[in-house]
C-alpha cells in the first residue's frame, strides 16, 4: 500500500492543527521582528559614523552569509550561559527575526535610496528637523513601496519554520516527522506538509501579487 | 519594390495607420517627414516585421510579408517566410542596437555568416571593406561600449549593408547623436546612397538632408500621407497648409 | 575557554569535505536546472512554460526541510531502498534552488532590451542563433550577482543536511562536539559560523571573477575597486532580480516604445 487514506485522515488534524497554528504564530512574530529591526540596521547602516555604519555592515554581511540553523543552535545553547533562559519558541523567534532583519535592512536600503533626492533637498530648503525629514517625508514614500519585497521575506520565512524542530519546536513539518516516527510511516504525515506548505506560500504570494498592485497603482 | 495596400495598424485603440497606400520603386530613395507619432517609424517597422499589420497589405517585391500562400489560400506567414522576405531588407536604427556582446567585426559578420551562409574569410573580408567604407578600420577590435555614437551608428550602417540588402531603413538614425556627429553619418549615408541602387526608405528630422538625398518626399500626419512630392516642390512650395505649419516649426526650431 | 580550540577545529573540519561536496553538488545541479527551466519558461509552447512553472512552483513552495524529510524517510518507502544521505541532500539542494535559478535566467534573459531582438530579427538571425549567439551571452553578466545570493543561499541551505545525518560541519557541531563540550557552546557555534562566512567569502569570489569574465564579453571594463569590493558589490540590480526569483514576480524590463 503506497498511500493510506485512512492513516491520512488520521493525522492530518494533527499536522494542520498544532503544526500550522505553530508556523503561523513564529512567522508573523518573526517578521514583527524582522521589519522592525531591518529599519533600525537600513538607518544604522546609512549613520555618518563611519564606525556604526561598518560595524553594521559587517554584522549584515555576516548574519547573511551563515546558516539559519546554525543562528538557531547559537542562540539555543548561549543565551542561557549569559543568564538569559528563554524557551524555545521565543528563542526561535528571536533567530528567524534577526537573520531575516538583515535581509529586510537591505530592503528598506533600496526603498529609501528609490525616494527622489528632490525630496531630500525641499525638505532641506523648508528646514525641517533631519527626524521630521525622516518621518514625515522619506519614510512615508519608502515603506509603502518595500511592503511587497518585505511580503516576500515572510513568505521565506514561513518556509524555514521547519527549522525551530531542531530545538523542540514543532510546526508542520516538525509534527509530521514527529507522527510519522511514532508509525513508522512517513508517507502520508510528510507529505500532507508539503501540500500544506505549497497551498500556504502559494496563497502567500498571491497576495504580495495583489500588493504589489495596490503599490504601483498608488505611485 | 514597396507597396502599401490599405494598410491598417492599431495599439490598441490607437489608430496609428490609417488605409495607407503608397509604393516606393526600386532604387528610389524615400524621405517620411512628420510630426512625432504620426506613424512614420511604424511604417518601418512593420516592413522589417517587427510589428503586423492589423488589417490590409505589404507587398515586398510583389510578395506580402504578413501572408503566404499555401495550396490556394492565403495563410499567415509562419517564420521560414518571413527570414526569406526578410533577407533583402536591412534596417538601422535610432538607438544603434549593436550587440554589446561582440567586437565590431564579430556585429559585422555574425549575421553574413549564419544567415546568409557566408565562409568567415568572406565575411571578414567584406567587414574589413564596409568598415573602410565608414572610416572605422582602425576599430575593427574594439567593443560597441568604446566607441562613441557616431561611430556606434557607422558600424550600425555597416552591419546592415554587410547583409547585402536591396532595401536599406533608415529610423531616425541621427536623433541619439550628439549634434556634431551627425554630419558625419549623414554624408556617408549619402554617399552610399548615391553610389549604390540600393532602395531607401528613411525617417528623419533632418529636413537638409531629406531636401539634398530624396528622389520624394511623404508627408506624413495622423495615419495617413498628407502630401507626396519632389522635395523641392514639397520643402519651396507644399500645397497642403499642414505641411507648411509642420515644416515652419521645425525650420524655426533650427 | 580557549582549551578545547584545537580539537574543535579539527572536529568541524572534518565535515567541511561534506558541506563542500553537499554545495558544489546542488550548486551543478541547480545551475543546469536552472538554465533549463528558465529558458523553459520563455518557450513559445504553452505546455512547455506551464511544466517549467510547475516545478518552480513546486520545488519553492514546498519548504526545503519538508523535501529533506521526504526523500529521505517517505521515498525509501515507496522505491524500496535508502538512497545515500549525501546524495538525497545534493538533489534535493539541486532542485529546490534551481527552481529560484530559473527565475533568475528568465529575468535576467527578459532584461536583455528589446532593441537587441529587433537588431536580431533586422540581420535575420533565427531565434535560436538569436538566443545563443545575442541574448544569451549579454544576460550571462546580469545573471552572475543573483546566482552568487543564492549560492550562498545553497551554502546555508547544506546546514540541513544535518537532518538527515549528513555529516557536514553543522552536524559535527551539533552531534559530536556540544554532546560533550556544552559548555562551551558559544566556542564551539563561533567557529562553524566563521567556517561557513569563509565558505560565503570564497563562493563571491569565484563568483567576482566569473562576474569580470562575463563582464569582458559585453566589453565592460573592470572596475576600478580590486576583489576585496566583491562583498559589497552584491547588492544593487542583483538584489532586485533575486528578490524578484525570491517572489516569482515578473522581472518587468524595459521595454521602450520610441515612436510609432
Amino acid at each position: 500500500m503506497i498511500w493510506d487514506w485512512d492513516y491520512a485522515w488520521e493525522v492530518f488534524p494533527k499536522i494542520v492543527g498544532d503544526g500550522l497554528r505553530t508556523a503561523v504564530v513564529a512567522t508573523v512574530l518573526g517578521s514583527l521582528v524582522a521589519y522592525t529591526l531591518g529599519l533600525v540596521l537600513a538607518l544604522l547602516r546609512r549613520s555618518p559614523i563611519r564606525v556604526v555604519s561598518g560595524i553594521t555592515w559587517a554584522f549584515i554581511e555576516f548574519i547573511r552569509s551563515t546558516p539559519l540553523l546554525v543562528q538557531i543552535f547559537f542562540l539555543f545553547f548561549v543565551l542561557p550561559d549569559i543568564g538569559l533562559t528563554l524557551d524555545p519558541m521565543t528563542t526561535g523567534v528571536i533567530a528567524l527575526g534577526l537573520h531575516y532583519a538583515t535581509y529586510t535592512a537591505e530592503v528598506y536600503r533600496a526603498g529609501i535610496e528609490a525616494v527622489p533626492p528632490g525630496q531630500w533637498e525641499a525638505a532641506t530648503a523648508l528646514n525641517l528637523p533631519r527626524r521630521r525629514t525622516w518621518t514625515a517625508v522619506i519614510l512615508p514614500q519608502a515603506v509603502p513601496r518595500v511592503l511587497p519585497a518585505l511580503g516576500n521575506y515572510t513568505i521565506s520565512m514561513l518556509k524555514e519554520t521547519p527549522l525551530l524542530l531542531m530545538i523542540g519546536v514543532l510546526e508542520i513539518a516538525g509534527v509530521a516527522r514527529q507522527v510519522g516516527s511514532r508509525a513508522f510511516r512517513y508517507v502520508e504525515p510528510v507529505t500532507i506538509a508539503g501540500v500544506l506548505f505549497l497551498v500556504l506560500s502559494l496563497a502567500a504570494s498571491l497576495l504580495v501579487r495583489w500588493l504589489e498592485r495596490r503599490v504601483r497603482y498608488r505611485n | 519594390m514597396i507597396r502599401f495596400d490599405d494598410v491598417v495598424k492599431r495599439f490598441g485603440d490607437v489608430v496609428v495607420l490609417d488605409e495607407l497606400n503608397f509604393s516606393v520603386a526600386p532604387g528610389e530613395f524615400v524621405t517620411l517627414i512628420g510630426p512625432s507619432g504620426s506613424g512614420k517609424t511604424t511604417i518601418l517597422r512593420l516592413l522589417m516585421t517587427l510589428e503586423k499589420v492589423t488589417s490590409g497589405q505589404i507587398f515586398v517585391d510583389g510578395e506580402c510579408l504578413s501572408h503566404m500562400q499555401r495550396g490556394s489560400r492565403l495563410v499567415p506567414a509562419d517564420e521560414k517566410y518571413q527570414r526569406k522576405v526578410r533577407q533583402r531588407i536591412g534596417m538601422v536604427f535610432q538607438q544603434f542596437n549593436l550587440f554589446p556582446n561582440m567586437k565590431v567585426l564579430q556585429n559585422l559578420t555574425e549575421a553574413p555568416i549564419r544567415s546568409l551562409g557566408l565562409s568567415r574569410a568572406e565575411a571578414e573580408e567584406r567587414a574589413l571593406e564596409l568598415l573602410e567604407l565608414v572610416g572605422l578600420t582602425e576599430k575593427v577590435n574594439a567593443h560597441p561600449s568604446q566607441l562613441s555614437g557616431g561611430q556606434q551608428q557607422r558600424v550600425a550602417i555597416a552591419r546592415a549593408l554587410a547583409m547585402r540588402p536591396d532595401m536599406l531603413l533608415l529610423d531616425e538614425v541621427t536623433s541619439a547623436l550628439d549634434p556634431e556627429l551627425v554630419a558625419g553619418v549623414l554624408a556617408l549615408l549619402k554617399d552610399i546612397a548615391s553610389s549604390t541602387d540600393i532602395t531607401f526608405l528613411c525617417v528623419t528630422h533632418e529636413m537638409n538632408f531629406a531636401r539634398d538625398v530624396s528622389d520624394r518626399v511623404l508627408m506624413f500626419d495622423h495615419g495617413q500621407i498628407v502630401e507626396d512630392a519632389v522635395p523641392d516642390k514639397l520643402f519651396s512650395e507644399p500645397d497642403h497648409e499642414r505641411t507648411r505649419t509642420f515644416l515652419r516649426a521645425v525650420l524655426e526650431r533650427g | 575557554m580557549f582549551d578545547n580550540i584545537g580539537l574543535f577545529v579539527e572536529t568541524i573540519s572534518k565535515g567541511l569535505l561534506l558541506t563542500v561536496e553537499a554545495t558544489l553538488g546542488g550548486i551543478v545541479i541547480a545551475t543546469i536546472l536552472s538554465f533549463v527551466f528558465g529558458l523553459a519558461m520563455l518557450s513559445r509552447l504553452r505546455l512547455v512554460r506551464a511544466i517549467a512553472r510547475i516545478y518552480v512552483e513546486f520545488w519553492r513552495g514546498t519548504s526545503e526541510v519538508v523535501q529533506l524529510l521526504w526523500i529521505y524517510f517517505a521515498l525509501p518507502v515507496l522505491i524500496g531502498y535508502q538512497i545515500m544521505p549525501l546524495v538525497a541532500g545534493i538533489v534535493v539542494l539541486g532542485l529546490n534552488f534551481g527552481a529560484y535559478g530559473a527565475e533568475i535566467v528568465r529575468g535576467a534573459v527578459q532584461s536583455v532590451p528589446k532593441a537587441q531582438y529587433e537588431g536580431c530579427i533586422a540581420l535575420n538571425l533565427t531565434p535560436a542563433q538569436r538566443m545563443r549567439r545575442v541574448i544569451l551571452p549579454q544576460s550571462l553578466v546580469e545573471m552572475v550577482p543573483p546566482f552568487n545570493n543564492l549560492f550562498i543561499q545553497l551554502l546555508k541551505g547544506s546546514a540541513l543536511l544535518t537532518m538527515i545525518t549528513v555529516h557536514e560541519m553543522t552536524y559535527q557541531a551539533r552531534e559530536v562536539l556540544i554532546t560533550r563540550h556544552v559548555s562551551q557552546a558559544a566556542t564551539i557555534w563561533t567557529i562553524v559560523l566563521l567556517f561557513y562566512l569563509v565558505l560565503a567569502i570564497l563562493i563571491t569570489f569565484g563568483m567576482r571573477l566569473l562576474e569580470l569574465w562575463a563582464g569582458r564579453l559585453v566589453g565592460r571594463k573592470p572596475p576600478q575597486r580590486g576583489l576585496l569590493s566583491a562583498l559589497r558589490s552584491r547588492r544593487g540590480r542583483a538584489a532586485a532580480i533575486t528578490d524578484a526569483a525570491v517572489a516569482g514576480i515578473g522581472h518587468t524590463s524595459d521595454r521602450s516604445g520610441g515612436d510609432r
